[in-house]
């Protein structure tokens, strides 16, 4: 930051004439100490105008905290909170898009309840994450622990371990679905090539989701590398000397110190990528479309159907519901849990 | 390969002194564990170009062609074949416009929170991080459409911005954190008002985050699938979304599929190195300093 604050142009000279005999600048013809006096018309004039601007302009410094907020706040009411109040509304009503509605009560709800396919979204939601999040735990540390060395190309490396997490979604499930085709994918060369039977990967019911998992591991593993990469440049190099002379091994060395010191920065990635794994929509829809049949469907996919191939606009809105308040419930035990810790 | 990776690196942090031998050893093997990382990480974009320059006979080869003479032909025809310039053009219509407003909403909001600890008001922003986007989508979709906007730009630049607006805010609390007060006060000792300081001293000061900011915003809005899926039409239909629709028409057109897929990603990949250091910031909302 500080280098920043050098290496920026020249300050613009503060605004002098927004406020009339506040300050006069050196170089004006004024003699200093003197105030200037509107002793003609135009400049009476002109000393009004600037009191409006004056006053405007005071206005604003002393609302400050509420007007530079208020655009953003706005625009967060109606395009977030608006439509959370929206489906709350539309959940008790039956409507089909292109129809009318018409008030139903908590009957979406009941069904949502008893209808196989809400608990089969939410088991495949909680399954991909459960099973794609620790993964990339433990890869993500991986890649840090590798990374948090000196070695020729570090630079070079760190970029293009961002790459999984920056590229276009639509375009890396398109070439992951590629890769998983039966016949022609690559995937299924590279195992033969190992002498492994070859596998249906996304086309099978039961390896869809692990397949899904495989893309997003892929995705999003470099990302917690890269965040406990940071935590661990942090970790003073004293408390490992400490730790050799009162005899610790390397081992013990890591889980004694590196985890704990690294604790917060693992908690915060398990988080986000939590939340964010919850709610993975563009890898799965492009890929499997929830197929086959609904083995990989997740709740967001099955709401996303129900609004826009199903046109159920007040049954979607139950669904989504229901999803906000699992992603929304998950963030808020794993916040209690980071808290206690 | 995780225990192993673990155990070595510690090793070489807490016993330097080693075997000369054993210390080249385990270089040479963390380089190759490095080497495959990076093989992993890369495959996929490897794969995605030798498709787009294979032909389709070579493609649907039942062994992978790993040579073979490239050929444009897939990118002729994506790009001749299918309006892809005028999708490419509403993507960036669409992610430059939502950038923009990102930026006059966001920046005094950002500033805002800054310099008055409003920590409610980063949380309510953050919450738009944190719930499903497509919760929002149904109450859209049926508002759009009762206003006649789907199929707009209107309608699409501002849904995508609640993807970028939030990282715009969150990116640049932190910069602007960092800007001295001191440096704020003397403008106003100067007869500088708030607005007058924060447009000529505190944003020219905060420039290479903005630039930042920018950038992430627009590599987002470019990426956005679900709500352009659901709000875009023929008129405004973005590359995501035209790329979608051409594999679900049924064609498999491999090389066609790479050659689009290399076409979408290779702008996020530029802009991506020019903002490297603040991509996991702005994936992780601020949570972590690039």
């Amino acid at each position: 930051m500080t280098l920043a604050i050098l290496l920026a142009p020249n300050i613009p000279a503060p605004n002098t004439n927004a406020i009339p005999n506040t300050r006069v600048q050196p170089n004006t013809r004024v003699q200093p100490n003197t105030r200037v006096q509107p002793n003609t018309r135009v400049q009476h004039q002109r000393l009004i105008e600037r009191n409006t601007v004056n006053r405007a302009a005071m206005f604003i410094d002393r609302h400050a905290h509420w007007i530079f907020p208020l655009p953003a706040v706005l625009a967060i009411l109606v395009l977030i909170i608006l439509p959370i109040g929206a489906n709350v509304v539309l959940s008790l009503y039956s409507w089909f898009i292109g129809g009318s509605p018409f008030f139903v009560g908590i009957n979406n709800f009941r069904e949502a309840l008893s209808d196989w396919r809400f608990w089969n979204g939410v088991r495949n939601t909680f399954y991909f994450t459960g099973v794609a999040v620790p993964l990339q735990l433990v890869l993500g540390l991986s890649i840090a622990v590798l990374f948090n060395r000196q070695f020729l190309g570090k630079g070079i490396a760190r970029t293009i371990i961002l790459l999984p997490m920056v590229a276009t979604p639509v375009a890396i499930a398109l070439i992951w679905a590629l890769m998983f085709n039966p016949s022609l994918g690559i995937l299924n060369y590279f195992l033969e090539s190992l002498g492994l039977p070859r596998s249906l990967w996304v086309a099978q019911s039961n390896l869809a989701i692990p397949s899904l998992v495989l893309v997003d591991v892929w995705q999003w593993s470099p990302m917690i590398g890269l965040i406990l990469l940071a935590a661990l440049q942090g970790v003073p190099a004293e408390h490992y000397d400490a730790a050799k002379i009162d005899g610790a091994n390397s081992w013990q060395a890591f889980w004694r110190i590196t985890i704990p010191a690294i604790r917060p920065a693992i908690v915060v990635a398990l988080i986000l990528r939590t939340i964010d794994a919850l709610k993975t929509f563009d890898i799965i829809y492009v890929i499997t479309e929830g197929g086959p049949g609904t083995a990989s469907e997740t709740l967001n996919v099955y709401a996303f159907k129900t609004g826009f191939s199903f046109f159920r606009a007040g049954y979607a809105a139950t669904l989504l519901i229901f999803l906000m308040f699992v992603v929304l419930g998950v963030a808020i035990l794993l916040n209690i849990l980071r808290q206690r810790a | 390969m995780t225990q192993q990776t673990l155990s070595q690196s510690v090793t070489s942090a807490s016993k330097p002194n080693r075997a000369k031998r054993n210390k080249r050893v385990r270089t040479i093997g963390i380089y190759l564990l490095i080497i495959l990382t990076l093989v992993v990480m890369l495959f996929p974009f490897y794969w995605m170009i030798l498709t787009s320059l294979r032909s389709q006979v070579d493609n649907v080869s039942p062994k992978p062609v790993w040579f073979f003479r490239p050929t444009w032909e897939n990118y002729q025809n994506v790009i001749n074949g299918n309006n892809f310039l005028e999708y490419t053009w509403n993507s960036f219509i669409i992610a430059s416009l939502s950038t923009v407003i990102g930026l006059v909403l966001g920046l005094p909001a950002a500033y805002s929170i800054a310099r008055f600890k409003q920590n409610g008001l980063a949380l309510g922003i953050l919450f738009a991080r944190l719930t499903p986007y497509i919760t929002y989508l149904v109450p859209w979709y049926l508002a759009f459409r009762a206003l006649g906007l789907i199929d707009t730009y209107v309608a699409l630049t501002l849904t995508h911005l609640i993807v970028g607006m939030p990282l715009i805010v969150w990116i640049m609390i932190s910069f602007f954190e960092g800007v001295p007060l001191d440096l704020e006060e003397a403008a106003f000792v100067d007869g500088a008002t708030r607005f007058g300081a924060f447009f000529r001293v505190i944003l020219p000061l905060s420039m290479p985050g903005v630039v930042a900011a920018s950038i992430l915003a627009f590599i987002f809005s470019w990426n956005q699938f679900l709500f352009s899926l659901v709000l875009s039409g023929p008129r405004t239909r973005p590359v995501p979304v035209a790329v979608f629709n051409f594999i679900s028409y049924g064609q498999i057109d491999f090389g066609g599929l790479g050659a689009a897929a290399v076409l979408i990603t290779l702008p996020v990949i530029v802009l991506t190195l020019i903002i490297q250091r603040w991509i996991v910031t702005g994936l992780t909302m601020g949570a972590v300093k690039g």
